[in-house]
């Protein structure tokens, strides 16, 4: 099992004739990623790889019956594209782009309400189901397949640190999801939590946090009522001074909020496994999780 | 992008949101002129940099005459003030911006941020005006009144009334603050703002409405499409290693420490100065070379962390997943020949060709440690940070 993305995902690919989007959408097809469809304004009727290409993704949907987009649009033109998407009743929309103005994710954000679709990121490096599905940038191989954890961070590359050292420990993820660190994004901490929570497969969950916002917070209160699964926390960002963006346009700490002091705080307080020292992560896991 | 508050004020009055009658001056004979053309007294010669608290640093005076408004023109320019916001080491003030005294009634706080909880504009204001707006939600918090506007449908008089009645205006003054508010609204979405304050905005004795302060701060994912703005960016106002290092699209932040480091991807660099932290030192910068990574971003990366002399120790740690090692590894030691490193080097790297890459670390006769792991780069650190 696994949450959100499995072997049944129909992946269409929204600029796939792109630099990034042909070199991601082979390592995705290369793991088994049944992409079914790529769209590029103007290019309609190619192929890529023998993958064809259409022009809107409402066209490509009709053809193809794909379910999920993923997004490797510029910026200036990434909002339009998910909102593509969404018109088009994708289920599941993983946008990898980033640099989305903010207001632009604050509509989105608000159109999205109510509709239908999931949004992942964006500013993420997409979702993967181990063994199943890949639909992101993540280096596949640094994964281990079966489960039973499930893992979820704002952050790209910081994730496959993580997972690397649960691979390295014997422990193998159900999916992990990275939600990217824009300080607006789709689907939060919650919504995984939720779903780590309702997968059978899923024994125990690695959230992963840094400063900015109160996502982790809300996340916390969550934890205390509804997640019976033990949670190993994780926040970067001890070190970071107040008032400066920290590479993530979402990673700022506010006046007195978004603190990491505050967010480990408040995920003791909700009984999480808090690890100080990213370097004992894995050895953390293996000591928690049960076998 | 944060601007000076004689800009944000002009773009104020491009949307007719009212300000003081001034101008900006670079010396007493151009103030002199500024606070002639106004015609009456006070007048108030307010020191231009973009931190706050300039008030309590001595950055703002009262002028009751021309000479007066000379003197403190010539006491505030080249000054090193030094606020809350500037640290210790202060900031030269170079421009001072001369305006009409007023006739204060009242003084209210007013800021439009993005919410991102709700993914709504909000607006923020009180009647606590004049203080700072974080000590009065601490301490009161019924004094701060919040109102969400979804950005679909935007801003509508029932939003503006919520304010106004919030802040008990008296009705003579609605009709314009309103007016004010709605205009302010417009001017945050068309410009992309992600923060404008007006801290004090007064009703004055007649019963106006002006924005006596006006801090604005911009989206820098969104300036693309605001070309126009580019030119209120003032580099005096930022640490000259950050602008060096936005030269080379690389996320640099300079920090107090003592040991340099270069990580790909932001999450993982901020996790690292916490690692160098933990070990007993303190990290020197933030420095995300971006999720990818090249040999050029490792060799600009050096580049900015050697000029800066605090630098004892240096830490690179690429997770380089799809990124090859071998061709990182590479990418470091040509680096750190160029750019002659003179202090101990550590590297941890992971990803595809490891083994290649470690042992091209290994056979560069460079000087540098080769940590297998994140506990042992920790570990590692610790060490140097010690001896």
């Amino acid at each position: 099992m696994s949450v959100f993305v499995n072997s049944d995902t129909r992946l269409l690919v929204q600029g796939i004739t792109g630099k990034e989007g042909q070199f991601h959408t082979r390592q995705c097809v290369s793991y088994g990623t049944n992409v079914v469809a790529g769209v590029t304004p103007g290019k309609g009727g190619l192929d890529m790889d023998g993958i064809p290409v259409f022009n809107g993704v409402a066209e490509a949907v009709q053809h193809t019956r794909a379910n999920c987009s993923m997004i490797f649009v510029p910026p200036p033109f990434a909002a339009d594209a998910i909102m593509e998407s969404v018109d088009a009743g994708i289920e599941l929309i993983v946008a990898i782009t980033e640099g989305i103005p903010v207001l632009d994710m604050m509509k989105i954000k608000q159109s999205i309400n109510g509709s239908g679709s999931r949004l992942i990121g964006p500013n993420c490096p997409g979702i993967i189901s181990p063994g199943q599905a890949k639909i992101g940038i993540m280096p596949a191989q640094i994964h281990k397949p079966g489960g039973p954890i499930g893992v979820v961070s704002r952050s790209g590359t910081l994730t496959y640190e993580v997972v690397f050292q649960l691979t390295g420990q014997g422990i193998g993820q159900t999916t992990c999801i990275g939600i990217g660190g824009d300080p607006i994004n789709g689907t939060n901490f919650i919504d995984c939590l939720e779903a780590f929570e309702n997968d059978p497969e899923t024994k125990g969950i690695v959230m992963v946090g840094e400063i900015g916002g109160s996502a982790e917070e809300d996340a916390a209160e969550y934890i205390k009522s509804n997640v019976t699964k033990p949670v190993i926390g994780f926040i970067a960002g001890i070190t970071a001074p107040p008032g400066r963006r920290m590479g993530h346009a979402g990673a700022i700490i506010s006046g007195s909020s978004g603190s990491a002091t505050a967010k480990i705080e408040a995920l003791n307080n909700a009984g999480v496994h808090v690890c100080e020292n990213l370097g004992y992560i894995g050895e953390m896991s293996a000591e928690i999780f049960p076998s | 992008m944060k601007i000076h508050e004689f800009q944000a004020k002009q773009i104020f009055r491009k949307y007719q949101v009212p300000t003081p009658n001034g101008g900006l001056a670079l010396d007493s004979e151009k103030a002199r002129q500024i606070a002639s053309e106004i015609g009456h007294f006070p007048v108030v010669v307010k020191a231009q940099i973009h931190a706050g608290g300039r008030g309590k640093g001595g950055g703002v005076q009262l002028a009751q005459s021309l000479d007066e408004v000379c003197k403190h023109t010539e006491a505030i320019i080249g000054m090193n003030l030094v606020t809350h916001q500037t640290g210790p080491e202060g900031k030269i003030v170079k421009q001072v911006l001369v305006e009409a005294g007023v006739n204060i009634e009242k003084e209210l706080y007013l800021s439009l941020i993005p919410d991102r909880e709700t993914a709504c504009i909000l607006v923020i204001a009180s009647e606590a005006g004049g203080m700072d707006i974080e000590e009065v939600a601490a301490t009161t918090p019924e004094k701060i009144i919040k109102v969400h506007i979804n950005p679909l449908s935007g801003i509508q008089p029932f939003h503006c009334r919520k304010v106004s009645f919030g802040l008990n205006l008296p009705s003579a003054v609605i009709k314009e603050f309103s007016q004010m508010l709605t205009r302010l609204y417009h001017l945050f979405i068309e410009n992309d703002c992600s923060m404008v304050e007006i801290n004090p905005l007064v009703i004055t004795k007649e019963n106006r409405v002006l924005a006596l302060d006006a801090k604005m701060d911009f989206d820098d994912n969104a300036l693309f499409r605001h070309k126009d703005l580019l030119e209120f960016r003032d580099l005096d106002e930022e640490d000259p290693l950050d602008v060096e290092a936005s030269k080379y699209n690389l996320n640099y932040i300079n920090l107090d420490g003592t040991v340099g480091n270069m990580v790909n991807g932001a999450g993982l660099a901020m996790a690292v100065m916490d690692t160098i932290k933990l070990a007993g030192a303190e990290p020197a910068n933030f420095l995300d070379v971006g999720g990818g990574a090249t040999a050029e971003m490792v060799e600009n990366g050096f580049k900015i962390i050697l000029s800066d002399d605090k630098v004892k120790a240096i830490l690179i740690n690429i997770f380089g997943g799809i990124l090859r090692c071998d061709v990182l590894a590479k990418g470091v030691v040509e680096a750190a020949r160029k750019t002659e490193i003179k202090v101990p080097l550590v590297v941890r790297m992971e990803g595809t060709n490891v083994e290649e890459g470690r042992r091209i670390l290994a056979e560069s006769g460079l000087d540098l440690f080769t940590a297998d792991d994140m506990k042992s780069t920790g570990e590692i650190v610790a060490k140097i940070a010690a001896s």
